[in-house]
């Protein structure tokens, strides 16, 4: 078993949230999606549009939770990869810890693969590099894991870090935010695990759904970035969600906004942006106990 | 079966309640020949037969049920729901669960004959343990567990729960397997009969004497089975539900706590709170056994004597003049394999029977093509032959400037296929013109993978090569060492192994590595992907099972010497043979060895299966076909 230590966060029970018609876009729903061509083979695309959104929540002052977003496209169309750097970290710790710790870790995690991929991508002579990407993802989150312990002492932050080149995503996660992949036919798929010990003591069977609601150490990872020696990441490799959306999000919205609701309000608002400015608000409409953040990614083709 | 015709097989003595057993030697519908009893059910007996049909020793168990109700409407539906569950059986098929072979009634009797399981029972094993199950086997036997009741759960279109899983009902096979027997057929026949409980207290859930027929409650009934196993505290002793209080690591402190947790959650009193689904629980014993360590031990056979030679025979075989070294190809009933007595021979796919050989001037190495009425292949000769499959004579042939080590693959009108000339060639195939010739620099005997509008193919130097169907290469890549291996690819990512040791992922569009995996030896043997699992073998003697999202070891078994062929899928199992000699077959999920066969001389080539028959070469020079 990993170092077990608390995170000095709370949470409120889960609560589903019934938010009847989000409101919608000028350029709305249904008619957006049909716009965009079904990808029959093997979808190649040539951008990624994203959206994120951060709000401290309705209960607290400071925010500990840091996001970022980033795409670009670079070249003569289909032969460039198009690529992205997403990333959320939700910071714990206590005092200003937590706030410091996942600022870290996402710009120590963000700078590596830039500075990795600068010039292998965009670059004069563009060259894939002889790493992996799930070897560079992993340094990656090593640099991160360095940054935090320097920079945080004793803090830590959750991390959940997407990075995407052509039709491949590389995730990386430790902690309780999650990565989702949303499909236009209304599939929601969990991508991660959440690392909290209450949702393992849950799988073990000691505990049971209603016991871990109230249970008192239910914030308490038992995997987080910054703690331990080594940080012990998942990562894997997928197919980014085509037609779809991936979504990660820190449990200030996961853990208050129905995975029904989410779904709803990404797939009936076209703009990645736009959605991620619907659900903060369904997070604090239904309370907003804990800092929200959100980043949403469509692969257009 | 009308009963008049069936009762003139045997004739009953009919004496109220009681009922007499059939003797050793009795006939039963002119076929099956009693040899003695094997066990006693509530209904009636079970006897092990011989099928007379057969010259061959076949044995048979024959189950017999009898129904003691006088009314005919009530004994006729009873019949009917035996019917019915016997027609279930019928289209189950699963390594775990026997064979039904045939079913008839004679008066008031009802008789299933089923595949006889060499074995014993966990309950014979129960009673007979001095101590402890060490933990590996009975994880062993509850993934195996998991493995049927998965099946059964997913059966369409009604899945089949069992309602009864207990020591009693599960077989340890002389094999090392595990089989359920016993298919709630003679609790269907009772309850009709009766309207009693189905199940078995003390093995049964809470849910189940409500009436709940869920996986759930299996799942409950698992978790039983393996706490009387762990424990060896007879549930049926003891107070129902009452497991919490006999916690595994106090009786049995060998157990691991992740072990133990399995169970415990399996055993919930609420189904809610149990595993949702045999592949949930499933899921969570590969995992203990991968945290504990016991996952390796899961692939080392432990009586892999009994397995040699004595169940496993081949259907047929056929011998040529030479090594068998590359891998048949099955088309329309008739198989197509090269030799290196220089001839590609077509036989007969259901008996093995010669049709027609064609020759070569070289060996012939590699898997031949089926396309359109002809089969192509390469020959060391340094041709691609092209011959007509009804009459085995060359349609036309194509000289390149080396041995032809690769395989054609055929796609979009063209064949394209590598050859140690340093070149990938592509041809047309009705006219046999070369379309183009794309330069790899160092002989090619990867055979090419078409996907989109690209081929994809490595060569003896390291480099692998992308090109479109022009031959302009779209990317490259480098490895440290050679690239025999021929990729597979799978949603935009492409594997292959490598004699530099590496298992790599590419992305398909970019080139890009995705990930390396690290394996013993160098490998070149093609990878199999089902899933998320990739399957390949290596010089290290391995046959690795790799998670193609994480990047990570799921299994590995070991066998005495290089694995230079590929493995395959089929179904729920994967068949490589090693130049150990044997042909293995293991359980794809866990890795464990279902059967191998040892054949006389090292086996480098890849099987290929077709409905449920799995043809291997040798270079024993026979080409073996094998039940899967």
């Amino acid at each position: 078993m990993k170092k077990i230590f608390r995170g000095l966060r709370s949470k409120k029970k889960k609560k589903t949230t019934k938010r009847a018609n989000a409101p919608t876009v000028p350029l709305s729903d249904a008619q957006v999606w049909d716009t965009l061509p079904e990808s029959g083979r093997a979808a190649k695309f040539t951008h990624l549009i994203s959206g994120s959104a951060l709000h401290p929540g309705q209960r607290r002052e400071n925010n500990e939770d840091a996001v970022l977003c980033l795409n670009a496209a670079v070249g003569s169309g289909v032969e460039s990869p198009a690529f992205g750097i997403y990333v959320i970290a939700d910071g714990m710790g206590g005092h200003r810890n937590g706030e410091v710790a996942s600022e870290t870790a996402v710009r120590a995690l963000g700078s590596y693969l830039i500075g990795k991929l600068y010039k292998p991508l965009f670059g004069p002579d563009p060259q894939p590099t002889q790493e992996s990407l799930q070897e560079i993802m992993e340094a990656a989150v090593q640099e991160a894991h360095r940054a935090v312990k320097k920079e945080a002492p004793g803090g830590g932050c959750t991390l959940t870090a997407a990075l995407v080149l052509g039709n491949q995503m590389v995730i990386a996660h430790l902690g309780d935010s999650r990565a989702y992949a949303i499909y236009r036919d209304g599939r929601m798929e969990a991508l991660t695990t959440d690392h909290s010990l209450v949702k393992r003591l849950q799988e073990m069977g000691q505990l049971t759904e209603e016991e871990a609601a109230i249970h008192p150490q239910k914030s308490v990872l038992y995997r987080a970035l910054g703690q331990g020696e080594k940080a012990p990441a998942d990562i894997f490799t997928g197919s980014l969600p085509n037609p779809g959306f991936l979504l990660i999000c820190s449990d200030g919205l996961w853990g208050v906004v129905a995975e029904d609701d989410i779904q709803r309000i990404v797939s009936s608002t076209a703009s990645p942006f736009l959605a991620c400015q619907h659900l903060v608000e369904a997070a604090n409409a239904a309370g907003g106990p804990d800092n929200i953040s959100v980043v949403l990614v469509r692969a257009v083709s | 079966m009308s009963e008049d015709q069936s009762t003139r097989d045997l004739d009953i003595k009919e004496g109220g309640t009681k009922y007499s057993q059939l003797k050793k030697g009795d006939l039963l519908q002119d076929r099956y020949e009693i040899q003695e009893i094997v066990g006693m059910g509530g209904m009636g007996a079970v006897y092990r037969a011989r099928d007379k049909n057969f010259k061959a020793i076949r044995l048979v168990a024959i189950k017999e049920m009898i129904s003691q109700v006088t009314d005919p409407v009530i004994r006729r539906n009873i019949f009917q729901i035996f019917e019915r569950e016997a027609n279930i059986l019928a289209t189950l098929r699963h390594p775990s669960i026997p064979r039904i072979y045939d079913y008839f009634t004679i008066g008031e009797r009802a008789y299933l004959v089923l595949e006889f399981i060499h074995g014993k029972n966990l309950e014979q094993l129960l009673a007979e343990t001095q101590g402890f199950f060490p933990e590996e086997q009975v994880l062993s036997w509850a993934v195996e567990l998991c493995d049927v009741l998965e099946y059964l759960h997913s059966h369409k279109p009604e899945p089949i729960i069992f309602r009864d899983i207990k020591p009693s009902n599960i077989m340890n096979t002389i094999q090392n397997y595990i089989a359920l027997v016993d298919f709630g057929i003679a609790k269907v026949f009772e309850s009709g009969q009766k309207n009693t409980m189905v199940g078995t207290q003390g093995y049964s859930p809470p849910d189940q004497y409500r009436g709940e027929a869920t996986p759930r409650v299996d799942i409950y009934a698992l978790g039983a089975t393996l706490h009387h196993l762990l424990t060896l505290r007879d549930p049926q002793l003891e107070a129902p539900f009452s497991f919490s209080e006999r916690v595994i690591n106090e009786i049995n402190p060998n157990v691991s706590k992740e072990f133990a947790a399995v169970v415990e959650r399996a055993l919930e009193y609420k189904p809610e709170d149990r595993y949702e689904s045999a592949t949930e629980i499933k899921e969570a014993l590969i995992n203990v056994a991968r945290k504990t360590g016991t996952l390796l031990h899961l692939s080392i056979p432990t009586t892999p004597a009994t397995t040699r030679g004595v169940s496993i025979k081949p259907l047929w075989t056929f011998e040529c003049e030479d090594e068998i070294r590359g891998a048949p190809a099955y088309h329309d009933g008739a198989l197509y394999v090269g030799c290196y007595d220089n001839n590609l021979y077509a036989l007969d796919a259901a008996t093995g029977e010669f049709k027609w050989k064609y020759a070569t001037d070289g060996g012939i190495p590699g898997k031949p093509a089926v396309f359109e009425g002809n089969v192509y292949f390469g020959s060391e000769d340094t041709r691609l032959h092209v011959v007509s499959t009804r009459s085995g004579k060359v349609v036309w042939t194509h000289y390149t400037e080396g041995p032809v080590r690769s395989s054609p693959r055929i796609a979009e009108g063209h064949v394209f296929i590598g050859s140690d000339d340093g070149n990938l060639h592509a041809l047309n195939t009705t006219s046999g013109r070369l379309a183009w010739k794309a330069d790899a620099g160092s002989a090619v005997r990867s055979t090419p993978y078409v996907s989109g509008d690209y081929v994809y193919f490595g060569s003896e130097s390291g480099d692998f090569t992308c090109v479109d169907f022009r031959g302009n290469a779209r990317w490259r890549f480098k490895a440290k060492r050679a690239i025999t291996s021929s990729p597979v690819i799978v949603d935009s990512v492409v594997y292959f192994g490598s004699m530099d040791s590496t298992l790599y992922a590419l992305d398909a569009n970019s080139g890009w590595v995705v990930w390396r995996f690290r394996l013993g030896k160098g490998s070149i043997s093609t990878p199999a992907v089902a899933g998320n699992l990739l399957y390949t073998g290596a010089a290290d003697h391995v046959i690795y099972c790799v998670d193609v999202r994480s990047a990570k070891e799921m299994w590995r078994f070991t066998t005495d010497h290089q694995v230079t062929g590929s493995p395959i899928l089929h179904r729920d199992a994967v068949f490589c043979g090693s130049v150990d000699g044997n042909l293995y077959c293991l359980d794809a999920s866990s890795g464990r060895m279902r059967w191998r066969f040892q054949t006389d001389a090292p086996i480098t080539g890849t099987p290929v299966a077709h409905e449920d028959v799995i043809f291997i070469g040798s270079t024993d020079k026979r080409l073996y076909t094998f039940v899967a």
